[in-house]
């Protein structure tokens, strides 16, 4: 094994030994030494201790088995699946976070994915009354309030109606809310997971309302319902309901997956999640806020008076490195890494994201990689060699309002630490001497 | 009129019509709903009140459906923090440790009645009536001291109840529209930005392996931006085999909502499976009849007094399946 990859691209190991077992000592000096220079000979020591090791009857000059046996035959994964390989690039719920895995939340492995799309099966899920077997055949979508003609709907007919396909992020108001007082959680998934992008391919929801000929004058909100148990329910305003919300069934491509909402959600573009109710069975017209649980009670921003903010829809400007990120182990010294993450806002375009190596003190601008679409994510990288000291890392987005995205510290002066939802600051990722990469604040 | 006036008068007709159907195109899709439809689905409540159903409900029938149906999640006082407790912590909201609960946070109580109504009891919501639904309201009202004992919640008297944080709630306009102004302000600084840069916060050594274990493989392999060789336990492996024996109890417990109160190692609200497997499989052959019987009619005091709710939805088949692999010791894998 070479000490470089053919790139020149500096190699990340994803283990911090601290993340070991006291009876991992022994690895532990093992990777102390591997940076400073015996690399090849331990990351085999590395590879053996996990029970894997390249045969080398099975490199070059040889051929590995693959080549010489009969393959699979065509079509006998009629739908697909990873490489058994990729098995554990899974969505993962966060030890203790919630005490019924009917409420709760499994989180994207932002750190594991490429580009912009988050690939269906790892978007992130947040059930508050479990999961719900939806038959499409017998889901129907009622509109109904202040319409002229109260309507049902069946899924051929949403299906009927002219549609349009466009790509949006979504990402729970609660992201990264572990992270208000203090470091809370190792990886990005855990930081920064209840966030996916996807193309979403559905009705507009303005072209909904006007098939029930609402009235114009009166209605200034609209109540989003789920068909699942809890009944989840949201207010819209009508000025996002006209703009860009829509009554979607498609996901990438397929329907909606049966933890997106199959077959039919709302998807409200850079509005935190939940207003995107799953399994949309009703929508009600009227000229107040519905103040439910899941704004009220839940989903408002406790502020250090002791107020709540009620009713803050819009996911503001943020951004985050996803790799290096928590959990990795930089393996050469005076390596040349790719820094690459994720940007996006709920107002609109991504225009620039900057890249700190000290802690916020000197920043570079990121290349960003086309395309970059309004409330969806961004993906930026920039280049960077490690010399083996210190670094913290973080990275700073600015949308197209101009908005700058904020420090921690800023967050905090002005919301507390007990606001739970609504934290978009600045992620530090610190890089010790042994290159394994922490969650801190600065 | 001359002919080409003519001419110009019907393009203007034509296109005015053009133009009125790609306003309001009639697509002829959906179907009328009916009234009766609607009030069948039309179960929203709003804060004013509108919406809430006939019926009515007091504080002591509400503590009979609260401690049936209620109290093993939420505790007998509305105490429990394994679930989101409901009762306590008024007037916490503005200090370090605040309790979100409806005595100390909600603002309106018909916003209780709705909730209750549409998502309560967690596994079985929307099986209460109007007339139950007010009375829980009543009783968790009363745990919280924002109503009297001899309380009886209607439409009327839920709207005329003053929650003590019916004034605690503010709108911010700049998280309110696409177009709203932030109350933070950072700015675009490239050079020389921090005087210094001190660390606020770490996670405590010994952390991540106490609550996440091993995590290797939440990476891709050695080198997960080079595509390098996974480690062996993102590999398909032995355990995949023997965890298939339990993937049908697992899914039950899923479906059936067990896992809410119960977990397989650990007590939740209930006992674990693994303990109650200890204390009946000695007796297989009456064991199986009498957990049968305690799942689908429910009771309490065997393990403590907090009931379990009788459970008519799993099958006869599913129910089998469930008690011969907690009669099993319950394995995990």
């Amino acid at each position: 094994m070479s000490h470089r990859s053919e790139t020149g691209q500096g190699r990340l190991l994803p283990a911090p030994e601290n993340f070991l077992a006291p009876s991992g000592q022994e690895r532990r000096r093992a990777l102390g030494t591997l940076v400073t220079g015996a690399a090849a000979l331990l990351v085999a020591t590395k590879l053996q201790a996990k029970g894997y090791e390249a045969n080398p009857a099975h490199l070059p000059p040889n051929l590995p088995p693959s080549s010489r046996v009969l393959g699979m035959p065509v079509g006998s994964d009629p739908y697909g699946a990873p490489s058994p390989y990729e098995k554990s690039i899974i969505r993962r719920l966060s030890p203790g976070l919630t005490t019924t895995p009917h409420s709760s939340v499994a989180f994207t492995p932002l750190q594991n994915l490429f580009g912009i799309i988050t690939p269906n099966g790892l978007h992130f899920e947040r059930d508050h009354n479990g999961r719900p077997d939806v038959n499409p055949y017998e889901h129907r979508l009622m509109i109904h309030g202040l319409v002229g003609k109260p309507k049902i709907y069946t899924m051929e007919d949403l299906l009927r109606f002219p549609s349009v396909s466009r790509i949006h992020f979504l990402e729970c108001g609660a992201n990264s809310a572990m992270e208000w007082g203090n470091p809370a959680v190792p990886t990005v998934q855990y930081t920064h997971g209840m966030l996916s992008c996807a193309e979403w391919t559905g009705v507009p929801l303005s072209t909904l309302l006007d098939d029930v000929g609402f009235d114009a004058k009166k209605v200034k909100y609209i109540l989003a319902e789920g068909a699942d148990g809890a009944g989840l329910t949201r207010t819209i305003p009508i000025e996002f309901a006209l703009d860009d919300v829509l009554v979607a069934y498609g996901q990438n491509g397929e329907m909606l997956r049966p933890e997106q909402g199959y077959p039919v959600r709302l998807l409200v573009p850079g509005v935190q999640g939940i207003s995107s109710v799953k399994w949309l069975r009703r929508l009600k017209l009227g000229d107040q806020p519905w103040n439910t649980r899941e704004e009220s009670l839940m989903y408002s921003d406790l502020m250090p008076d002791g107020s709540s903010r009620q009713y803050t829809w819009i996911q503001e400007a943020k951004s985050v490195i996803t790799s290096p990120s928590g959990g990795q182990h930089l393996l050469d010294k005076g390596g040349h890494y790719e820094i690459t993450g994720l940007a996006w806002s709920g107002r609109g375009k991504i225009k620039r994201v900057d890249v700190s190596t000290d802690g916020g003190r000197n920043w570079r601008t990121a290349r960003l990689q086309g395309p970059i679409l309004s409330k969806a994510l961004s993906r930026f990288s920039i280049d960077w060699k490690w010399d083996g000291s210190p670094a913290l890392l973080q990275s700073r987005c600015i949308d197209e309002t101009g908005f700058v995205q904020p420090k921690m510290r800023q967050l905090r002066e002005v919301r507390g630490t007990r606001s739970i939802y609504h934290n978009n600051a600045i992620q530090t990722w610190r890089i010790d001497t042994e290159g394994q990469v922490h969650n801190v604040q600065v | 009129m001359s002919r080409s006036e003519t001419l110009a008068a019907a393009l203007t007709l034509i296109l005015a019509a053009a133009c009125a159907g790609a306003v309001a195109a009639d697509f002829g899709l959906g179907t009328a709903a009916t009234p009766e439809q609607i009030a069948g689905w039309d179960i929203d409540v709003r804060p004013d009140g509108q919406g809430l159903p006939d019926g009515q409900g007091s504080v002591d029938e509400g503590e009979t459906i609260y401690e049936a149906q209620c109290a093993s999640c939420h505790g007998t006082f509305g105490e429990s923090n394994e679930y989101i407790a409901i009762s306590g912590g008024i007037g916490s909201l503005a200090t370090s440790q605040p309790v979100r609960t409806v005595g100390s946070k909600l603002n309106f109580a018909p916003t209780l009645f709705d909730y209750i109504n549409r998502a309560m009891p967690f596994p079985n919501s929307k099986s209460l009536t109007p007339s139950e639904v007010y009375a829980v309201v009543a009783y968790v009202l009363n745990l919280s001291e924002v109503v009297p004992a001899e309380f009886v919640a209607n439409r009327e008297s839920l709207v005329a109840v003053k929650m003590p944080n019916r004034d605690g709630y503010v709108q911010f306009p700049g998280l309110m529209s696409v177009h709203g102004k932030s109350d933070t302000h950072n700015t675009a600084c490239m050079k020389d930005c921090e005087s210094s840069v001190k660390l606020s916060g770490e996670l405590p050594p010994g952390f991540i392996a106490g609550m996440y274990g091993d995590i290797d493989d939440n990476f891709r392999g050695l080198a997960s931006m080079n595509g390098q060789a996974p480690p062996a336990s993102a590999l398909p492996s032995e355990r995949d085999a023997t965890s298939t024996a339990i993937a049908p109890a697992s899914s039950l417990l899923q479906k059936y909502g067990c896992s809410a109160c119960h977990g397989i190692d650990k007590d939740i609200v209930g006992p674990s499976f693994q303990r109650i497997g200890a204390r009946y499989r000695d007796d297989h052959e009456n064991a199986v009849a009498t957990l049968e019987k305690k799942i689908r009619d429910g009771g309490s005091g065997v393990w403590g007094d907090l009931p379990m709710p009788p459970q008519g939805a799993p099958t006869d088949a599913d129910l089998k399946t469930l008690i011969e692999w907690i009669l099993m010791g319950a394995p995990d894998r």
